[in-house]
């Protein structure tokens, strides 16, 4: 394996806007919104910049294609933007790019900054489109719901799980992303929920319901990387590095081969193993402090649970209805409210998951601090079950 | 010798209730009252002529091979196209392009038997020709079109070789007697008093014709076994037989109370019927009306009990599922303004070049097996999927429309634009290699399950209705 790059790159500082329906603004006051916090925090001129990755995904319904929104919003000094697109998983993608520019030593600083304008396309859920015109001729009239209630059918059938054990499971999953979004003044959901509410949802896509899916969601957030030599250097106390940055893409073995049974993610499996490996990690079950993992629908994070080698395969189940990934439990899960109710902006949302793993590891969470954490995971998946992106970032503090 | 060597029909699933359209427009025309009974066929939002022809093809073909097949004649008064060779879209979704010559025959009731009588002719030298006619006709809300019609297709397959019913004669003629008409621009029918019809129309242009074929036959009236002859009043085809001398006891059922009359299709459609209860020796006439007569002699012979079991007419017929909502009629056939939401407003657009390229995918369903690994893989691409393979350009075509497969995971989805919600779609699977999601038709609750049967059926997908009507047609997975 190569080296990797732990400890490589620090965390500057970091930004995230107010998510949600925000009716009041654009992608670019987003951006802004996201960037001054993110900039200020980081202590550092914005001249002293010298590349910029953006991320965005459905570029289609905001600022359009190219790294010139993100110049342009932020008058950056004509320095290298780079717009990327990985589905859902884009975010996590903007601060790999700025990562590798600062562990090559190509960059001192580098910023990555993420953006989603959702809210001004007239109706709920994601802007629709079944990709090119090929696919348009032979893919399923499917929405991002359906394509993850599948998850579920199969994880039922291959673990022989009851449709009312995993409701109840993956209820559960949701009523304590709401427990823990109503403690953060910056999510889109700030309310507690009860689970028969939960359970008695209009149905979305059998077996989900609309409490098992993600708020659309309006948001930005950002993130200055630089080294931890130069962190120091500029005075910078609890320093927070990364520990490893994994990305695994599906290359259709789910969607075309009968060697795939449906109920697991076999890009997170690999992304994982990969991280755990890059960041030293033996025993992610009792090294990992936290985890925000890409909770887009509350099976997705059951299975995602497994898939990042926490819970026993088939199990997952039962460790979310213990309790385990709870705010008070071994590895709380979604400490932010997750996707579910911190909101899901798509090209902000990997750069969300770090942006509460930084404030966690400098003690900076306020109401919903966990006591001590030393290690943060994230998880970032773009697609669908069937072929996807999945990317795994573990930072912790710098030691 | 030369005749038909196969048939095929296709129903679609629906029924709709008679009594609940009935219900529904009694305040406006209480008269239909005497058509309130029984059923009649309704297609589901996803069918027309063009999928149903493909369906009955698929079964009159189970006993042969639709490579063989020369010529294709498509009747219809409702093809989808108006130009666009709609019989060349049945075969390329049959897998057959080389060596094909490919037909539509439309402009009247009697284009089926019109089709019927050119591919039996194209088949004498030993080509064969298979004859698919399909209707999905529209009617105005509250008439009688709209209790009497049904939707469905047939198909029949000339030839030389194995000969079911041989061919014993075939008379028409042509006069512009226009008992009803549909202009280029309307979707509707309009038809004159009946009684006219009945009296002016039937009673002086078919009894002479019969006559005629009869004699050219060298047959009487007492030597028909079955007389087939559709019409839009019952009791026409039994004065028919009268005047000339045919036993009522011949005059075959016009499957008014289960089916309908589906329109050009309807004289083959009934012809499948009769053919599956015909033995060997009986003598069928087939007769249909429309600004003239076509009228086909013919003989079953002792082939016909050797002939392969397929689902045919009855098959067809016995998987059924009654439809009481009338509004639910009127919303698939776009006569009822509904509120379809923002999500269906996506650009249906289709890349015509794209289309050609994969037609074979596309229509024909078409995939790839590996020569290195074996592997079956929908679609076929240049580098295996089997991930214990990736050989570059191993694939050669695999047909997969014929094969059974099953469900792996689905969902029910009210949140996608569906003209039935909730949107049925799943991965499948077959057990040979192979898999990809698919969109479900025909499908509830309680059918579609992990690890269910389903077969392959050819349906549209979407109707590009900002660029004049262009489908977009694909496989979808329908349950066993």
């Amino acid at each position: 394996m190569a080296r990797g790059i732990k400890d490589k790159v620090a965390i500057l500082g970091m930004g995230c806007s107010k998510f949600g329906e925000r009716w009041d603004s654009g992608a670019e006051e987003l951006m802004l919104e996201a960037y001054k916090e993110c900039l200020k925090d980081a202590g550092i001129d914005q001249n002293q910049l010298q590349a910029a990755w953006f991320s965005t995904a459905i570029d289609e319904v905001h600022v359009g294609k190219s790294g010139i929104p993100l110049s342009t919003t932020l008058r950056l000094p004509n320095i290298p933007v780079t717009h990327v697109e990985n589905m859902c998983a884009s975010g996590t993608e903007a601060f790999r790019g700025a990562c590798y520019a600062v562990a090559s030593g190509a960059a001192d600083f580098a910023l990555a900054l993420g953006v989603e304008k959702l809210k001004d396309t007239g109706y709920g859920g994601l802007p629709g489109g079944r990709g090119g015109p090929l696919q348009v001729l032979w893919n399923a009239n499917g929405t991002a719901p359906g394509n993850f209630a599948q998850l579920a059918t199969a994880y039922m059938t291959a673990h022989g799980v009851s449709g009312e054990d995993l409701k109840r499971a993956i209820g559960h999953v949701s009523w304590k992303s709401h427990q823990n979004g109503a403690k953060n003044p910056k999510a889109h959901l700030q309310k507690a929920v009860e689970m028969d509410t939960i359970l008695n949802a209009p149905m979305i896509a059998s077996p989900l319901g609309l409490f098992d899916c993600c708020g659309v969601s309006d948001g930005a957030a950002a993130a200055i990387v630089t080294t931890p030599e130069i962190a120091k250097a500029l005075g910078k106390k609890d320093i927070v590095s990364v520990k490893a940055l994994q990305l695994s893409v599906s290359n259709g073995s789910e969607s075309g081969h009968n060697s795939w049974d449906g109920s697991y993610f076999h890009t997170t499996r690999i992304a994982s193993k990969k991280a755990y490996e890059e960041a030293g990690i033996k025993n992610p079950r009792d090294e990992v402090s936290m985890f925000e993992v890409h909770d887009c629908f509350s099976v997705t994070e059951l299975v995602t649970m497994e898939d990042l080698h926490i819970s026993e395969t088939g199990k997952g189940w039962k460790d979310v209805l213990d309790g385990f990934y709870d705010a008070d439990g071994k590895i709380p899960c979604q400490i932010d409210g997750g996707l579910k109710c911190f909101g899901h902006p798509i090209g902000a949302s990997g750069l969300r998951m770090l942006y509460e793993m930084y404030l966690q590891l400098q003690g900076k969470a306020g109401p919903r601090q966990l006591a001590n954490p030393r290690i943060g995971m994230t998880h970032n998946l773009g697609g669908a079950p069937r072929e996807n992106i999945s990317s795994v970032a573990i930072v912790g503090r710098y030691e | 010798m030369v005749g038909i060597v196969a048939f095929g029909a296709y129903v679609p699933r629906l029924r709709l209730n008679r009594q609940a359209v009935y219900d529904a427009n009694k305040w406006f025309a209480p008269g239909l009252r005497g058509l309130a009974k029984g059923e009649r066929s309704m297609a589901n939002w996803d069918e027309d002529s063009i999928t149903m022809a493909v369906e009955a093809s698929r079964d009159c073909l189970t006993s042969h091979k639709a490579e063989d097949v020369r010529n294709i004649y498509f009747a219809s008064t409702t093809h989808p196209f108006k130009d666009r060779q709609n019989a060349g879209v049945i075969g390329t979704a049959l897998n057959v392009e080389q060596n094909l010559s490919a037909t539509d025959i439309g402009g009247s009731l009697k284009a089926g038997t019109s089709a019927l009588i050119a591919g039996l002719n194209a088949s004498r030298e030993g080509a064969p020709t298979l004859v698919a006619a399909a209707d999905k006709r529209m009617a105005r809300v509250a008439s009688s079109g709209e209790l009497n019609y049904g939707d469905g297709a047939a198909a029949l397959l000339c030839g030389t070789e194995n000969v079911i019913a041989k061919l014993v004669g075939h008379h028409s003629v042509s006069m512009d007697f226009v008992d009803h008409f549909r202009g280029d621009e309307s979707d509707f029918d309009y038809g004159w008093e009946e009684r006219w019809i009945r009296d002016e129309g039937y009673s002086k242009i078919v009894p002479p014709a019969i006559k005629a074929a009869l004699a050219a036959c060298k047959l009487k009236g007492t030597d028909i076994t079955h007389f087939i002859m559709p019409s839009p009043m019952p009791a026409v085809p039994k004065q028919m037989a009268k005047m000339v001398g045919i036993g009522e006891g011949a005059v075959r059922d016009l499957l008014g109370a289960t089916l309908g009359d589906t329109g050009a299709a309807h004289a083959l459609v009934m012809l499948v019927d009769a053919l599956e209860a015909a033995k060997a020796g009986d003598r069928i006439m087939v007769v249909a009306f429309g600004q003239g007569v076509d009228i086909l002699v013919f003989e079953v012979t002792a082939e016909k009990d050797k002939l392969p079991a397929r689902k045919g007419l009855s098959g067809w017929m016995a998987r059924r599922k009654e439809e009481k909502n009338y509004m639910k009629f009127l919303a698939f056939n776009e006569m009822l303004p509904i509120d379809k939401g923002m999500r269906a407003e996506f650009d249906k657009k289709t890349a015509l070049s794209v289309l050609w390229r994969k037609r074979d995918m596309i229509y024909g369903l078409v995939g790839g097996k590996c020569k290195v690994c074996g592997t079956v893989q929908f679609p076929r691409s240049q580098v295996c999927v089997n991930p214990n393979c990736h050989a570059i350009d191993s694939q050669d075509p695999y047909a997969m429309a014929g094969l059974e497969c099953s469900v792996m995971s689905f969902t029910a989805d009210s949140l996608t634009y569906s003209p039935d919600p909730p949107a049925y779609y799943g991965m499948i699977t077959f057990p040979e290699g192979g898999r990809f999601m698919a969109d479900f038709t025909d499908s509830d609750k309680d059918q579609v399950k992990v690890g269910a049967k389903m077969r392959m059926t050819f349906r549209m997908r979407d109707n590009d209705q900002m660029r004049g009507g262009f489908k977009r047609y694909f496989w979808k997975a329908a349950p066993v």
